[in-house]
């Protein structure tokens, strides 16, 4: 296998973003990615999206991406994994880099969440979980993350605040991020007091619905090397799945397919969480993060509540997590989310995050998930 | 001997009272009170329909009944408020029971007396030798113009019978049925609410046609009313039972234990099926119970059922009709009412 | 709308429960499944699942999807059937104070929802309190 790095990103602002199609978003993000690398073909294309179909109205984007992207006849792929899209679409092109089968490729993401009423989005969202088996009895995306909450606030005493201050830091972070969909603060009451959408769960408990895109240029490392740029090496590219049905997880107070790739990335990068310097998490609702920080083992099992209320995950903390604003602040455009991730900690590592820069980085890791945990994918990234 | 081998009722959760109708509509709730003999009726859930009732009365039977349900040869589901126009209630309650594929399903429909039409069926076919086991069962959520007097009364349940033969807990020693063409209550195809002859919905519709099957069985058998233990009747409010029985000739005591439409409502074709099973559970053996139903159209069906000592045996292994009825109430405001009754228009 | 064969093959789990017992190593899936995620053995018996159970976790869905649309506020839990099968269900007749993990409940059969005026009605399983 060889060795895989990243030459380019490209983010646009995320947002309700009426004047662009999903069409529009794709190709401004992936033709920034493509000026950042300096280059103009690749050989590959790689498109995360969850459901063009629903959202849409429109498959097929594999093909559509790469004709609009004036990169036709390479080939493409659209893969979907729920909101775990965009990592495995990194993950997709890391494979085809790493086995020699490409040398460039673009990895995008993408959704397009806003020409469809609230409620239809609800439903959409609500396929990522078992559809037979929890949407027909009303669960909504929410609602199975409320679940988890309700269960693991009465395992191990996490509390309301504790999730709330999940929110007020992402949403720290997110004001200093450009290309955030809220770039502002919030403080704890507001979220307190925010409108309930599934007990204990409040709005500003929950990611947005968001549109926007996001793209990454990679290519093998000895290329990377030969263009002179930053050095970014992806040192663990990994995918575990677990239950797609809440009801069918061993335990529900515990995320093993985050705590399996998570697993199988250390040993990939030859690491330990403790290596970690900035790491960028699912958090599509405040308890998903807590759950994430235990699962990958930035914290002992259960103690995530404290370990946030603790400041461990802030900008200045030992670990610290979604300096982009997670997808509570930057916003949660499915299918993008996972590449957005990646290139958080890729501007991390080559020091350019601006405000938001965690001195030194060297090492970060991004996770991100599908559904209620059904499945998990996790990179690891490392300055060359 | 065949009759009765396993019965059950289901009554839902939700109450609301004379007070809260009347007061809406301004009313004088005390007269409706006084005048109806009726204090509240059940409101099904907007999650309950005719075809829920059915399951889960059907379940409570054959828990009582302790057979197999792949040995139901045939089911009847009378109602007034079936949830299709077209497409079986029958069909669905089989399925849920595990009586299918091999069963005969029907649904029947004689305003409030569906019920005991798809009693009388399934004694007929147990008898014929045609089946082992026929499930009957008499359910309805049916709704009363608002404003209007039948809004105070008409309310929702059901009660379900397995008929069989040997292992009886009620035998049935006869039926009979009298029926006539009597346009006293009626909806039309498309509309919402039923309407009504007013008083003519008395004397010339439920009193005629009760006592016409009364002294019909009676007559048929020889058997005079205190022959039996307790009778039930049709009970589209609190007062016409106790009427009825006394022109026939019961005393009160007889009408009591069946008499549930004071806390209940007139649960329609549930009604009088619905009194017989709060009957068996405190109906010893030896003891003999005379049912009347009423629909209007017009007809009534009877039947006397003679309790056996398996009565003993039975009775406690599903809910008692009075434990159900009696459980927990939740009491609704109009609003609420209105709005799980469909009642208020919303949008396209 | 999507077709009525969608609703009726599920049928036998969502009105019977029923489920399938892996002959191997006594797990039981339901739905019923052809690999065991356990033993991943493929021989299966059916079973019908018990008709009563506690709830291990639940909620109160505020903002619903759209086949559900009026019929929020409703709880949800994952409910742990006396056979050791857990399942998600609503939770019903029940204030929603009065929820709270541990609770007994059982089974009952209760409608999901209607394809609007003129589409089919879709039948299942809900939990009451016991």
């Amino acid at each position: 296998m060889r060795d895989v790095a990243v030459i380019g990103v490209g983010m646009i602002k995320w947002g309700e973003l009426w004047e662009k199609s999903l069409r529009d978003m794709i190709v401004e993000a992936g033709l920034l990615a493509l000026d950042d690398a300096g280059i103009d073909r690749v050989d590959s294309i790689v498109v995360g999206c969850m459901s063009s179909g629903l959202f849409n109205g429109q498959e097929h984007i594999d093909s559509l991406v790469a004709d609009y992207l004036g990169q036709v006849p390479v080939p493409a792929a659209r893969v979907e994994s729920a909101c775990a899209s965009g990592g495995l679409a990194l993950r997709t092109g890391f494979a085809q880099v790493a086995s020699g089968l490409a040398d460039v490729v673009l990895v995008g993401g993408v959704e397009k969440m806003t020409d469809v009423s609230g409620s239809e989005a609800t439903y959409a969202l609500g396929t990522a979980a078992d559809q037979e088996y929890e949407s027909f009895h009303g669960a909504t995306f929410p609602g199975l993350y409320a679940l988890m909450a309700c269960a693991h606030m009465e395992k191990y005493g996490t509390t309301r605040k504790q999730l709330a201050m999940v929110a007020v830091k992402n949403h720290d972070n997110g004001s200093m991020n450009p290309h955030a969909q809220y770039p502002f603060k919030i403080c704890v009451d507001a979220v307190l007091e925010s409108v309930m959408v599934a007990d204990p769960l409040r709005i500003l408990d929950c990611s947005p619905i968001t549109d926007g895109a996001a793209a990454l240029v990679i290519c093998p490392l000895e290329m990377a090397k030969r263009l002179k740029k930053p050095l970014v090496k992806i040192t663990a590219s990994t995918m575990a799945t677990d239950a797609i049905a809440l009801s069918g997880r061993r335990e529900i107070t515990w995320i093993e397919s985050a705590y399996q790739a998570a697993k199988k990335a250390y040993e990939m990068a030859g690491k330990q969480p403790q290596d970690m310097h900035v790491i960028e998490v699912h958090d599509c609702f405040t308890i998903a993060e807590i759950m994430v920080m235990e699962a990958i083992g930035l914290v002992e099992k259960g103690q995530g509540g404290p370990a946030v209320e603790a400041g461990l995950t802030s900008l200045g903390g030992k670990y610290p997590v979604n300096t982009s604003g997670g997808l509570k602040s930057k916003g949660h455009p499915v299918g993008a989310t996972g590449v957005a991730q990646a290139i958080e900690i890729v501007k991390q590592l080559r020091e350019e995050a601006g405000p938001r820069q965690v001195k030194g980085a060297k090492l970060g890791l991004t996770q991100n998930m599908g559904g209620s945990g059904g499945s998990s994918v996790v990179h690891i990234f490392e300055r060359g | 001997m065949v009759g009765i081998i396993g019965y059950g009722a289901c009554i839902p959760r939700n109450r609301i009272k004379v007070e809260e109708i009347a007061k809406v509509w301004g009313a004088d709730a005390p007269s409706y009170r006084k005048g109806l003999l009726v204090e509240e009726k059940s409101v099904p859930s907007p999650d309950q329909d005719t075809i829920t009732l059915s399951v889960e009365a059907s379940k409570n039977a054959l828990k009582r009944a302790r057979i197999d349900p792949r040995e139901i040869g045939a089911v009847y589901v009378g109602s007034e408020s079936h949830p299709y126009a077209v497409k079986p209630t029958g069909t669905v309650v089989a399925e849920a029971l595990g009586a299918t594929p091999d069963v005969h399903t029907a649904d029947l429909e004689f305003a409030c007396k569906a019920g005991t039409e798809g009693m009388f069926l399934a004694q007929g076919l147990v008898k014929a030798g045609e089946v082992k086991y026929a499930l009957a069962v008499g359910a309805d959520t049916s709704q009363g113009a608002p404003g209007d007097a039948l809004e105070y009364t008409a309310a929702a349940g059901a009660a379900a019978y397995i008929f069989g033969r040997d292992a009886v807990v009620a035998e049935c020693l006869e039926t009979y049925s009298f029926t006539t063409d009597t346009p006293d209550f009626w909806r039309r195809e498309y509309q919402y609410y039923p309407e009504h002859g007013g008083r003519f919905t008395g004397e010339p519709a439920y009193f005629k046609h009760i006592m016409g099957a009364a002294r019909g069985i009676m007559g048929k058998t020889g058997a005079v009313p205190a022959d039996f233990q307790y009778v039930i009747f049709h009970q589209p409010n609190g007062k016409f039972p106790f009427r009825v029985g006394e022109m026939l000739g019961f005393k009160k005591p007889q009408i009591e234990p069946g008499w549930l439409v004071n806390k209940l409502g007139n649960t329609y074709s549930g009604s009088s099926p619905i009194g017989l099973t709060a009957t068996l559970d405190i109906a010893k053996p030896g003891d003999k119970i005379l049912l009347v139903s009423y629909g209007s159209g017009a007809g009534s069906d009877a039947f006397i059922f003679n309790v056996t000592p398996r009565i003993d045996e039975v009775r406690d292994l599903a809910p008692k009709t009075r434990y159900l009825l009696e459980k927990d109430p939740v009491y609704l405001d109009y609003g609420t009412y209105a709005k799980f009754r469909r009642k208020i228009r919303k949008a396209e | 709308m999507p077709n009525p064969s969608r609703l009726w093959r599920e049928i036998p789990q969502r009105y019977r429960l029923e489920a399938g017992r892996c002959q191997n190593c006594g797990y039981i899936a339901f739905p019923p499944r052809l690999v065991c995620p356990r033993c991943q053995s493929r021989a299966f018996e059916t079973v019908r699942l018990a008709d009563a159970g506690k709830i291990i976790t639940y909620t109160v869905i505020r903002v619903p999807p759209q086949p559900f649309a009026d019929q929020a506020p409703y709880a949800l839990g994952i409910v742990e059937l006396d056979d050791g099968v857990r399942l998600m269900g609503q939770v019903v007749d029940c204030g929603f104070e009065d929820l709270k993990i541990g609770q007994r409940v059982k089974v009952e059969f209760r409608k999901l929802y209607e394809e609007g005026a003129a589409g089919v009605i879709h039948y299942g399983y809900k939990f009451v309190p016991e």
